[in-house]
């Protein structure tokens, strides 16, 4: 293939990712930015031109040995659910931006440990950053089949990572505040690792059912290979424990390597993403891996005697070798895909610890003085540089340094050094003893031991051809070799280096840390950091200082990177939700946490801590004490989480015991006027009673006739006390729901009759006409007779009462439709009160103008009417008539 | 002959009360409810009226009240006679201006010595 069409074709390619991370950028926050899909396969940027096409070389010259880089990834992944989780909202809550900004800030917030990161990084990525270019290179040489040109300026890939550099440095730092989240770069990379993944199932595919006839097919005829079987096995517990090193260095790498901290911490913005990724991302890696074998070994039967082949280069040597140059270009937009997502994520980490962990905590920030906008043009001025420099400094260094190592050892050294990390990582999130000192002991001897062992040994080789240090050792000290170090059998130079190296770092840091305790502030970090779900909210609270700080100095260094109006808008929520004073004038310590948060996206942990400094004077704070303050707030926290529920408990409580006591004191004042009326009407008999029998005890000269209508009263007045007790026990019967309905067919007719006919002198003793109108024939319906008698009976008396005094008419009719049966009760006495219509049926009802109406009987009569009719299922109702009379109606079901 | 006023709507309490007063020589009015008691006031002047308080139409209070306004009737002692025997009752009877107040029900005895005492 020409290779200007090559290059129009990566540029046209370029463009496009170009336009997506423009378009990504845009749609900021529409569901196909944000989704836990995009976030796994950013995720994939793991997957490099070493995946690519080192993984085949691998498998290729030595078989399985390729294969641990995925499994350790897979089996450590279902602990992110746990681990990641907490190292998201560490991040998260202290707006970090990078893994030297983790490990710094969590041992008290110290510059020279984010340095010594920052560097051991930059070290072990650069060489990885250059073998994707050199991949990129190569790959483009073979595919256009011209020879690299030993003029730097002449040869075409120099102008692609030319490209690739400006393009990560204008992407990378869109901006200044690091922890903002790059949806375009994030975007962008998913959809290389979709394409690099789909690019490499074609061949795949084509390879093994197109080329060759299937995987059984590859099998037996790599199985006649020479060494296949020796290759292909794990070779006993020697062989296992190097897998077991191997793995172990990947389950690092993907916690460790800068670009997997900034896809899954620092681009992570929903935490139930993580759960996603922990199914989909093993999937990725083990559908990536599916067809590696075949194709290496599938290259292994084609090209059995060109021996001095690349067998890096198969994915690209097969196609072509059919003829199928479509294909193999495909094959290297794949690579292409895998190898600039890397450069570009890893050099935009690398930059943002270059600038925020080195260059402005060291100097640079003495130069920060000037208003916001040059400020934040100088950093991302100095970003972007750091981002272009990174890619060159890694070109050249691949031209002139490593064009001679395959992908994968490269890969592995880096690993190893990356390694270095772990046990201040890991120490940072579980251990609160682990201190900066320690962090920095383990970090620097571990890197020495790296350099020993991995580094030495090929510089001598190169410098001294002849004098293999391996063999003799360093000046003849036998145990000083440095791929086996204190005799070490057994392991591969990249296991004895990960086993010593980190062995020796692990042992410093732990031995350091507990024999020299950490200050107050790594203390305190240390709290904040390993029990994080304690802090997350209102993390301010957590932060420990005492000092003397003014409130509007920390505001003008925050207008400095911020400008006035971010500035002003974060000091109001700030405010707000901490409940604080708008005139307070002094800072406290949540202010000071609070507005290095603000500075350390922009500038990192270090330079933040640096600048409020500048503007504070804080106190010295004695380790005991922040101890002490910490278990303090801790408490604090559990007893206001606490005292919160309950307080929450006891308002409820309160609320329904209010609801309650109102309901208890209405029903009280019912009882209240119910044992008023019921008293008083009980003693209006006895009293009556009581003076005819005083008089006839105490008076002898009683004639008798007086003497027997005495007697008289006292019979007649015990019978009055009587029914109103029987009418107390009846509503009590009806309250409780004892009363029962016994229901049978009757004449209404009947019932009415029966009601009047005790009342029939009474009503012609007042002159009352009294007439029943309605039906001549039976009225039937279904009903209690006893209870319905008793209601009829209690209309009449109240019509009886409330008749007109002297020309009384009663008069009763009773009527049927299909479905009721209704009785109605007239009178001609005076309206009910229009506002007493229905009061007058509740218990215990007494007039409302009380001072004028005794109360009607017992009061009870109309309330008992009532629930019988309701116990049928039907009603009771009251209508007036002008200007005068009443209608009592009943009406109940047939 | 002194002059008594009965006001109280239950038969058989007033037929009590008109049999004893006149046997300790009253001479005695009987009023069957308010409006018949006020009625009565219009035209006689009793020395003392003996006042149920819950009764239709015009109650006992409003008879009180009237009363204690008619210069004529200034002499007029009232005593209540009821059934409401709370304090509270009691005490706005007295502040009403009432003489005396007895709950029913009532000894007869204690009646008459009341009213005797008070004339």
């Amino acid at each position: 293939m020409n290779s200007a069409v090559l290059l129009l074709i990566l540029l046209a390619y370029l463009a496009l990712l170009f336009f997506a991370a423009q378009w990504a950028e845009k749609k900021g926050n529409s569901k196909w930015t944000n989704n836990a899909y995009v976030y796994t396969l950013s995720l994939a940027v793991y997957c490099t031109a070493w995946t690519y096409y080192g993984s085949i070389g691998t498998a290729a010259k030595s078989g399985l040995t390729y294969f641990p880089t995925y499994i350790g990834p897979i089996i450590i992944f279902p602990a992110w659910i746990y681990i990641l989780k907490k190292i998201v909202r560490i991040s998260r809550v202290n707006k970090i931006s990078s893994i030297a900004d983790f490990i710094s800030l969590r041992y008290g917030n110290n510059r020279a440990l984010g340095a010594v990161v920052t560097v051991i990084t930059i070290v072990a990525i650069i060489p990885y950053i250059a073998l994707q270019i050199k991949a990129i290179s190569e790959t483009f040489h073979v595919l256009t089949k011209t020879p690299d040109n030993s003029n730097v300026f002449l040869d075409t890939t120099t102008y692609v990572a030319l490209v690739l550099a400006i393009f990560s440095s204008f992407y990378g730092t869109r901006y200044v505040d690091a922890t903002e989240k790059r949806k375009g770069i994030v975007t962008v990379v998913a959809l290389e690792s979709t394409l690099k993944l789909f690019f490499f199932l074609i061949l795949g595919i084509y390879v093994t059912f197109f080329v060759f006839d299937g995987f059984g097919d590859i099998y037996q005829r790599a199985s006649l290979l020479e060494g296949f079987k020796e290759k292909n096995t794990i070779h006993g517990i020697e062989g296992a424990v190097n897998w077991y090193f191997y793995i172990m260095l990947a389950m690092f790498a993907i916690f460790l390597l800068p670009r997997q901290f900034h896809m899954a911490v620092v681009e992570n913005n929903r935490e139930k993403h993580i759960r996603t990724a922990i199914w989909l991302f093993p999937l990725y890696l083990l559908l990536f891996n599916l067809f590696v074998f075949p194709i290496a070994w599938g290259g292994n039967i084609m090209f059995d005697k060109e021996l001095q082949l690349n067998a890096d280069m198969y994915a690209l040597m097969i196609p072509q070798a059919f003829g199928n140059d479509f294909l193999a270009m495909l094959v290297f937009l794949g690579g292409f895909s895998a190898a600039i997502s890397m450069i570009v994520v890893a050099s935009i980490t690398l930059s943002t610890m270059l600038s925020n962990n080195l260059l402005i905590p060291y100097g640079f920030i003495g130069s920060l003085q000037a208003e916001q906008a040059r400020n934040n043009r100088r950093i991302i001025r100095s970003r972007r540089l750091g981002i272009f420099m990174l890619i060159i400094l890694s070109y050249l260094s691949y031209r002139y340094l490593m064009v001679n190592f395959s992908l994968v050892s490269v890969g592995m050294i880096s690993f190893v050094f990356i390694a270095q990390l772990a046990p201040s990582f890991f120490g940072a999130i579980f251990w609160t003893r682990g201190s900066q000192k320690g962090a920095m002991t383990g970090l620097i001897i571990g890197t020495i031991i790296c350099i020993y062992t991995l580094l030495v040994p090929y510089v001598i080789d190169v410098v001294f051809p002849a004098n293999s240090i391996d063999e003799n050792g360093p000046f003849g000290i036998m145990w000083l070799r440095p791929f086996h170090l204190f005799g070490m059998p057994v392991l591969e130079p990249i296991p004895h280096a990960l086993f010593w190296s980190l062995f020796f770092n692990l042992v410093g840091f732990a031995v350091v840390s507990v024999s020299y305790k950490g200050d107050y502030r790594e203390r305190n970090y240390a709290e904040m950091f390993v029990n994080i779900d304690s802090h997350i909210v209102n993390h301010e609270n957590s932060f420990v200082w005492r000092g003397t700080a003014y409130i509007s100095d920390i505001e003008k260094v925050l207008v400095r990177f911020l400008g006035e109006e971010r500035t002003a808008r974060a000091l109001r929520i700030f405010r707000m939700k901490y409940n604080i004073d708008k005139d307070d004038t002094m800072a406290d310590a949540r202010l000071i946490k609070f507005a290095e948060n603000l500075l350390t996206g922009h500038i990192g942990t270090a330079s933040a801590k640096i600048l409020i400094e500048g503007v504070s004077k804080e106190d010295r704070i004695s380790l005991t004490e922040v101890l002490r303050i910490l278990e303090e707030s801790k408490e604090n926290l559990i007893t206001n989480r606490k005292l919160t529920e309950t307080t929450q408990e006891l308002r409820r409580l309160s609320n329904e015991l209010e609801l309650a006591n109102t309901s208890l004191i209405h029903k009280d004042r019912q009882k209240d006027e119910f044992l008023d009326t019921v008293t008083h009407e009980l003693r209006t008999p006895i009293t009556a009673i009581r003076a005819a029998s005083e008089i006839l005890h105490d008076d002898d000269e009683i004639p008798e006739e007086l003497r027997k209508q005495f007697l008289q009263n006292i019979m007649s007045e015990s019978d009055r006390l009587n029914r109103l007790i029987n009418k107390i026990l009846d509503l009590e019967k009806f309250e409780s729901g004892r009363q029962q309905l016994q229901k049978q067919e009757g004449d209404l007719r009947e019932t009415v009759r029966l009601s009047a006919e005790p009342l029939m002198q009474l009503m012609a003793n007042q002159n009352i006409l009294f007439e029943v109108i309605g039906e001549n024939v039976p009225v039937w319906a279904n009903y209690d007779p006893e209870l319905i008698l008793q209601v009829v009976t209690n209309l009449l008396s109240n019509a009886i009462k409330f008749a007109d005094a002297k020309n009384g008419n009663i008069r009763v009719s009773i009527d049927k439709t299909d479905a009721l049966r209704i009785v109605s009760v007239y009178n001609n006495g005076i309206n009910v009160n229009p506002e007493e219509m229905e009061a007058i049926f509740e218990k215990f009802y007494q007039s409302g103008n009380q001072n004028i109406n005794k109360p009607i009987g017992s009061g009870l009569g109309l309330a008992i009417s009532r629930q019988i009719a309701e116990m049928h299922k039907g009603s009771i109702s009251v209508t007036n008539h002008s200007p005068n009379g009443v209608t009592f109606m009943l009406k109940i079901p047939a | 002959m002194k002059k008594i006023l009965i006001a109280d709507d239950e038969p058989n309490i007033v037929m009590s009360l008109e049999y004893t007063f006149r046997k300790n020589g009253f001479h005695v009015f009987i009023a069957r409810n308010g409006k018949e008691a006020l009625d009565i006031l219009e035209s006689e002047v009793p020395d003392l009226a003996l006042l149920d308080i819950m009764m239709p139409e015009v109650d006992g209070y409003s008879i009180l009240t009237e009363i204690r306004k008619d210069e004529r009737l200034k002499n007029c002692k009232v005593v209540f006679l009821s059934a409401k025997n709370k304090e509270s009752d009691i005490e706005k009877g007295m502040s009403l201006g009432a003489d005396a107040y007895l709950t029913k029900p009532f000894s007869i005895k204690k009646i008459v010595e009341q009213v005797n005492e008070l004339l």
